[in-house]
């Protein structure tokens, strides 16, 4: 089948690079790198329009793993979800493959990232591929082994090689938690196929699996586990330490793996077990929750950041939450929908923040920018493009997107209008935290050294056509999905995935619609009049606000001190056990013990026992006498 | 005709001797000579079972010992010159180096 070619291609050029990269490719490594995505972006397009006209692949290419029942097999399953994903991954892997050829222009490991760039390709393209558990778990695990190795890029680096095993450990308490899900799922379905399980899914209703003496509802439990994988991977709270710290990877990695792929496996994940998670009210309410408290927690954090990039990354972990609401309250297609947009308007966002941060030779903090605009015409239009779009600014991908979920949120059950409220606010902040990084950056004076303004110069065409391609994106993509108020029969996106993903509950009226969609505008456009206010007019202005509620700013300022948190309650014990228990007494007493003891024992015998050889023949000779004596004694007398 | 006990007992005080000699005596020559007689007060005992028996086995086996016992001879005497060139000693109490 043509379309297993999809993920090879990247696997091949990961395979030639990672081989040949070093001694005959080097600089050379993107003419196989960038055929390789674009070649399965055409084939993704290809693949999108097969499952459009009606055809849903479901295919076993080989059997994996037969080990009595358990029967696993490479399979690929391509359907309306993984279509959508397809288009995703690959349009913006390819924009991002060609926009690394001019930001990594003349670093030392430029085959190498390419190599573990198309590494990723490969194992996000088998994730959402996948048509068993155990084959989206690979993808889960190999797309977080490239995460860490990309985050880590720069090893030599002390600040990145820790941000990349801090990712790796902090999605390790996730994937845990999913890992067991998977093994509930075969022990409850007896198979990991999608197919069997999902059908099968409602005759396990009313089941309760006892752990540590008290009954749980079976299903509640697959699916709390296999949202804790979600948890890891997506950043959300209390799991999202680890995305912030990932920016120390080069910009095109944060544009792809930790803003537009990756960090929406999760979502995608938990849209691809709907199914299983439609059971179980709980479940649904823990996703919607987590979503909702994510969002708004992300976004004040957000709000005073000085690091350009960790404040597009504080607004991933927003948009993510934003995603989860979705999900949680039944409306699948609106989350995936967000996903799709969200891809491009936050690849666009971190590629124009690497597009700048290339013109001031490495400099990431904001405080030191400032008057860009005239000398980055082109990254300054793509940057007001993206931040209109997430903002919310009708006509923009993001506009569409938002307003559904913000719209199935009000519909949405019992917390649904608190979780409405949570996200309004985000959305207030999300807009003022993105106009404040505009202004901060491009507009005023600037603010670095004579060295640098001497320098400034908007970036290659490598880069900003790329960028130009995103906004496109970032402006039309929205209009897959226009809402029924605006438009009759408008949701194509959330039509195209019902197959899958089931249309969501509740019906609300036009005059409801309108009152979401307006103030979801209302709160854009007063998030741009806070910051214009604060960054434009009145530059002193954000010290004083700082100066007014410094408790209140510190905390934001140090992230809710959740990273102190867990350095305290879990980092260090971990150390010091691992120092005093596991080091200094296990490995020190009991293993040391063992290897040194038995020669010590041995050695002690040997010492009492050589005395007996003196080397003096007369005693060799009474022993061979005395011995003799013996055996007459014993011939004589014991016979 | 000498009955087979006294040959026996010869033997006996022989190898006794021989033993002693073995076991008391410093020089390592006489040491050698010690064991060269326990070796022959066997053969005596040797010879005289075999003509008590009628049987040449034991005669064999004479043989056989004298020719071993003159080897050893050989090789020990050569032994000990090779060692007294490095180190003037005979003295068995003296001669220790293989020790634990």
């Amino acid at each position: 089948m043509k379309y297993t070619l999809i993920p090879l291609l990247p696997l091949l050029s990961f395979i030639i690079n990672i081989l040949f990269g070093r001694n005959f490719i080097k600089d050379k490594a993107h003419w196989i790198a960038v055929p390789a995505v674009a070649g399965s972006f055409i084939l993704a397009v290809s693949a999108f329009m097969d499952v459009l006209a009606g055809n849903v692949i479901n295919l076993n290419i080989y059997n994996w793993i037969v080990s009595g029942d358990f029967q696993v097999s490479i399979g690929f399953l391509i359907d309306q979800l993984t279509a959508i994903m397809l288009i995703v991954v690959t349009s913006i892997s390819t924009l991002i493959f060609i926009y690394s050829i001019g930001y990594m222009h003349g670093d030392g490991g430029y085959y190498r990232f390419f190599a573990y760039l198309s590494l990723f390709v490969f194992s996000m393209l088998m994730l959402v591929m996948a048509n068993n558990f155990l084959l989206l778990y690979f993808g889960w695990e190999a797309v977080g082994l490239c995460s860490y190795f990309l985050i880590g890029f720069w090893f030599h680096k002390k600040s990145a090689a820790d941000a990349g095993k801090k990712a790796f450990i902090v999605n390790r308490f996730g994937d845990f938690g999913f890992g067991l899900g998977v093994i509930l799922v075969f022990l409850t379905f007896g198979s990991l196929d999608y197919a069997q399980v999902f059908g099968n899914a409602g005759s396990v209703v009313g089941q309760t699996i006892n752990i540590l003496g008290t009954d749980y509802d079976l299903i509640t439990v697959i699916c709390l586990l296999l949202f804790c994988g979600a948890v890891g991977k997506s950043a959300q709270m209390p799991l999202h330490v680890w995305l912030p710290d990932a920016m120390e990877g080069p910009t095109p990695v944060s544009a792809l793996i930790h803003a537009a792929t990756m960090v929406t496996a999760g979502v995608f994940m938990v849209a691809r077990c709907n199914p299983l998670f439609n059971l179980s009210h709980t479940a649904m309410n823990t996703v919607a929750v987590v979503g909702g408290v994510t969002a708004i927690f992300a976004a004040t954090i957000g709000l005073v950041q000085n690091d350009i990039k960790r404040v597009i990354a504080y607004s991933t972990v927003s948009q993510l939450g934003y995603m989860f609401l979705a999900l949680g309250v039944g409306a699948y297609s609106a989350g995936i929908f967000h996903l799709y947009t969200h891809a491009y308007f936050k690849a666009l966002l971190f590629l124009g923040s690497g597009s700048v941060i290339h013109a001031l030779h490495d400099e990431q903090n904001m405080q030191k920018m400032g008057g860009l605009k005239k000398y980055m015409p082109v990254t300054y239009a793509v940057f007001i493009i993206a931040t209109l779009s997430i903002t919310g600014i009708p006509g923009l991908a993001g506009f569409f997107s938002k307003d559904e979920i913000l719209y199935r949120a009000y519909l949405g059950g019992d917390t649904g209008k608190f979780l409405w409220l949570l996200g309004t606010a985000a959305a207030l902040m999300t807009s003022f935290y993105s106009w404040r990084l505009i202004f901060m950056t491009f507009h005023g004076k600037f603010r670095g050294t004579h060295e640098q303004e001497h320098h400034l110069h908007e970036s290659p065409k490598v880069i900003t056509v790329p960028l130009m391609f995103l906004a496109v994106g970032a402006i039309f993509a929205g209009y897959a999905g226009i809402p029924p108020l605006l438009m009759e029969h408008g949701d194509r996106i959330g039509e195209f995935l019902s197959p899958v993903l089931g249309h969501p509950h509740g019906e609300g009226t036009h005059a409801e619609e309108m009152m979401v969609m307006a103030s979801s505008v209302l709160v854009a456009l007063a998030g741009w009049f806070i910051a214009h206010k604060m960054y434009v007019k009145n530059p002193e202005l954000p010290r004083k606000v700082a100066e007014m509620f410094k408790p209140f700013y510190n905390l934001l300022f140090n992230k809710y001190y959740v990273d102190e948190l867990y350095g305290k309650t879990i980092v260090q014990p971990v150390l010091k056990i691992s120092d005093k228990v596991i080091l200094g007494f296990f490995d020190a007493k009991i293993i040391e013990g063992i290897v040194n003891g038995v020669p010590n024992l041995i050695g002690a015998f040997s010492r009492k026992f050589r005395q007996v050889q003196t080397g003096l023949l007369s005693n060799y000779g009474l022993a061979m006498a005395l011995g003799a004596l013996a055996i007459i004694g014993y011939m004589i007398f014991m016979r | 005709m000498v009955p087979l006990s006294w040959y026996i007992i010869l033997s006996a005080v022989m190898f006794s001797i021989g033993v002693f000699g073995f076991l008391a005596r410093r020089n390592l020559i006489i040491v050698f000579m010690s064991v060269e007689l326990m070796l022959n007060s066997v053969n005596i005992s040797l010879v005289a079972f075999s003509h008590y028996l009628q049987s040449m086995r034991g005669q064999i086996l004479v043989f056989f010992v004298i020719t071993v016992a003159a080897a050893e001879a050989a090789i020990g005497l050569a032994i000990l010159i090779a060692f007294y060139r490095n180190n003037p000693t005979i003295k068995v109490d003296e001669i220790n180096l293989l020790k634990g």
